[in-house]
């Protein structure tokens, strides 16, 4: 994560006869969340006995990784304005589907596993894709339908069945155990260690390349992308099939977390997806938000599930009422951070609005940086 | 107008689908024809249904609430937890209608004054107001409430039709009216269309939103308490999952997803076409989850169908003519 921050922070300073911005206001909304995040284990930490232990952080870090990779999949369809409510259903398609071939051939290798999960959920994230781009149906539309759709295939074919733990090879029902390396007794699991590598590549490929910029591009403004020429409807298509791949991904981190895996399992991940993307400042209305902000989002998330359940005073009952009240405080904070940072920000950038190269992703991120190119219209009344 | 034509070329496909749905379903079942087989169809959706008169107002006006599901279940257990702690039951009806309104009107209230997206706001809605539930009942299941409000849910109203069924279609024909014949449901397109134009022009757009949502929520709120009559007893989980069914009715009716255009009509078709399709499907003995895949496949090809017939050239000339 430290890789990702750095590569921003040079990008700022390197900019030519930009002195006056001294820190991107994506930045602004990573730190604050990591503020938060640092807030919530402080007062957890006084509620629960013996909270800072290494167990609390295994737990953590064994269990984010599956909503973390889907809150960076939803975050690409989410960039160019488009949503993809099917992820939960690619998860537990992907999820059964890696189960029985896993466990009818043991001797395969782990990579023909992964490969099989990863080229699964891309396959249903390209008729998501196609359907969105080409077909050009709302992706609420179309991926509330693939949500039935895919769910509905899985469990006819199901019939019923559970992968269960025994039947899967040992590596698999391991994975989520291992660790990668410990620094001071704190062990970093496989699992979080690739993770985060995912996080760091995709967040650094979203900021530096050209295919990045431009699924940014799409979703700041549409018309202005296709008539700058941009391939829209192939990017739109790339980024559902990343988002479902990547989906396939988490489909296969839920079976080796889980092993026993029915046909129901993923449901309401879609949900989590989107909450830890909204809560890590991703704007539903898309070109706006990182990668690493929906990642954080989904550590919050985790942080409050795993540790509420602990806390003596709060019921467990309490989760959901608890995250949607921090949802609905990460969006209004945004806006009325946003608001107060833009108009300083846009006063001090305004000189320099076409300064830099190609690559500067200053001028289609200004107008968008509290996120509401369309909902700004209520604001004012 | 090609959007009217639009309109009512979708009503004249909706309607073609649900007179086939029904002459093949007539052909498969002797009974199916039977009043109290319509009657029942409505009677074991009949909550959803009620939402989705509302949430038609909702999306025309280019919103969306996500939340209706959870606002259901919170009202049926603040019914059930004033029920649990003694107060008179009509009270707690009382209340439980006051908290939904609540619900629905602090979300709009958010959207309305901070422009931020319904569709987190409600998402945020979803999410908390199901925890709200959890709050007030934990694990319980709560029940015994009085004979006549178990009735309300089963027993018979006006002729065969259960009170809850008499209700859906009153709200049928006042919603037609408020949204196709008076000055508000004008302005619900309006803003639909297009926001700035409708601000521009001396709308008061965050208060519609307003009344939209706080309407939505009460809305949900009966509902839920219909279900809780027709259930008999109440738990945290009641509904979980409605949101995407009511949504997809109320798509499925031809409303745009991006607002300003949409008939109660076409959703009071697409309801139709839902309940008789998944009765239909049953019937044939499709199970339960297939059926909600080939209603998930009827959303899609219905939207993408009419893509391409708009590319029609022949449609293409039609519209320009009438327009």
């Amino acid at each position: 994560m430290t890789t990702a921050d750095v590569a921003g922070l040079r990008g700022t300073r390197s900019r030519p006869g930009r002195t006056a911005v001294w820190i991107r206001p994506e930045r602004v909304k990573e730190l604050s969340l990591l503020g938060v995040i640092f807030v919530a284990l402080l007062v957890f930490g006084f509620l629960v006995d013996d909270y800072f232990s290494g167990r609390i952080f295994n737990r953590v870090t064994t269990s984010v990784a599956i909503t973390a990779v889907l809150a960076v999949a939803q975050t690409l369809v989410i960039v160019t304005r488009n949503i993809d409510l099917s992820v939960g259903s690619i998860v537990g398609v992907t999820a059964y589907l890696t189960g029985q071939f896993a466990s009818s051939n043991p001797s395969a290798s782990p990579a023909v596993a992964i490969a099989i999960a990863v080229g699964l959920g891309g396959l249903l994230g390209a008729i998501n894709g196609v359907i969105v781009a080409y077909g050009r149906v709302p992706a609420i539309i179309t991926t509330l339908g693939t949500l039935a759709i895919y769910r509905s295939w899985l469990i006819s074919h199901g019939e019923g069945k559970t992968i269960t733990a025994d039947s899967l090879p040992s590596w698999v029902v391991d994975l989520p155990t291992r660790t990668a390396f410990s620094i001071g007794g704190l062990d970093i699991r496989v699992v979080f260690a690739v993770v985060v590598a995912i996080v760091v590549v995709l967040q650094v490929a979203m900021q530096r390349l050209r295919w990045g910029r431009r699924l940014y591009a799409i979703g700041s403004n549409p018309e202005a992308a296709a008539q700058a020429g941009l391939p829209t409807r192939r990017l739109v298509l790339g980024a559902f099939i990343a988002c479902g791949a990547l989906s396939g991904f988490a489909g296969f981190l839920f079976l080796s977390r889980f092993g026993n895996i029915t046909v129901v399992a993923g449901q309401g991940l879609e949900l989590d997806s989107v909450a830890a993307a909204v809560v890590g400042g991703v704007s539903v209305l898309g070109g706006s938000g990182t990668l690493f902000g929906a990642f954080l989002g989904a550590v919050l998330i985790d942080v409050l599930d795993q540790s509420l359940v602990r806390v003596p005073q709060v019921s467990e009952f309490w989760r959901n009422a608890i995250l949607g009240a921090l949802i609905l405080a990460a969006v209004i904070a945004d806006v009325v951070i946003g608001r107060r940072f833009r108009r300083r920000w846009s006063a001090e950038a305004r000189p320099h609005t076409r300064v830099g190269d190609g690559s500067t992703d200053v001028p289609t991120e200004a107008p968008v940086l509290t996120g509401a190119p369309r909902g700004g219209e209520a604001r004012d009344a | 107008m090609p959007e009217r034509l639009r309109e009512r070329s979708w009503e004249m496909l909706l309607a073609v689908i649900l007179v086939g749905t029904i002459v093949y379903n007539a052909t498969q079942s002797p009974v199916y024809l039977d009043v109290d087989n319509f009657v029942n169809l409505f009677r074991l959706s009949i909550e959803k249904v009620i939402v989705a008169v509302a949430m038609t107002f909702v999306i025309i006006n280019g919103e969306i609430d996500l939340s209706v599901a959870s606002v259901m279940a919170f009202a049926a257990c603040v019914l059930a937890a004033a029920h649990e702690s003694g107060v008179s039951f009509g009270l707690a009806i009382v209340i439980a209608l006051v908290a939904a309104a609540s619900a629905g009107f602090v979300q709009g209230l958010v959207v309305a004054k901070t422009g931020i997206s319904s569709l987190v706001v409600t998402l945020a809605g979803l999410i908390g107001f199901r925890g709200a539930a959890r709050v007030l009942l934990e694990d319980r299941s709560i029940g015994e409430f009085p004979d006549w409000f178990g009735d309300l849910g089963r027993a018979d109203f006006l002729g065969p039709m259960p009170f809850a069924l008499v209700l859906f279609l009153a709200m049928l024909v006042v919603g037609g009216v408020i949204l196709h014949r008076t000055s508000f449901g004008r302005r619900v397109y309006v803003i639909g269309n297009n926001a700035d134009v409708a601000r521009f022009s001396g709308i008061d757009v965050p208060r519609v939103k307003l009344t939209l949502f706080t309407m939505s929520g009460l809305v949900a709120g009966v509902a839920g308490v219909l279900f809780a009559a027709r259930l008999g007893s109440v738990r945290a989980n009641i509904g979980e999952g409605f949101e995407l069914d009511i949504i997809t009715m109320v798509l499925l009716g031809g409303v745009s997803i991006f607002g300003g255009s949409g008939t109660l009509l076409g959703v009071a078709l697409a309801i139709c076409i839902v309940l008789n399709l998944r009765n239909g499907l049953g019937l044939a003995n499709v199970e339960a989850n297939t059926q909600t895949g080939v209603i998930g496949a009827l959303l899609i090809v219905s939207v993408l169908a009419q893509n391409l017939l708009d590319r029609l050239p022949l449609r293409r000339r039609e519209a320009e003519a009438e327009a």
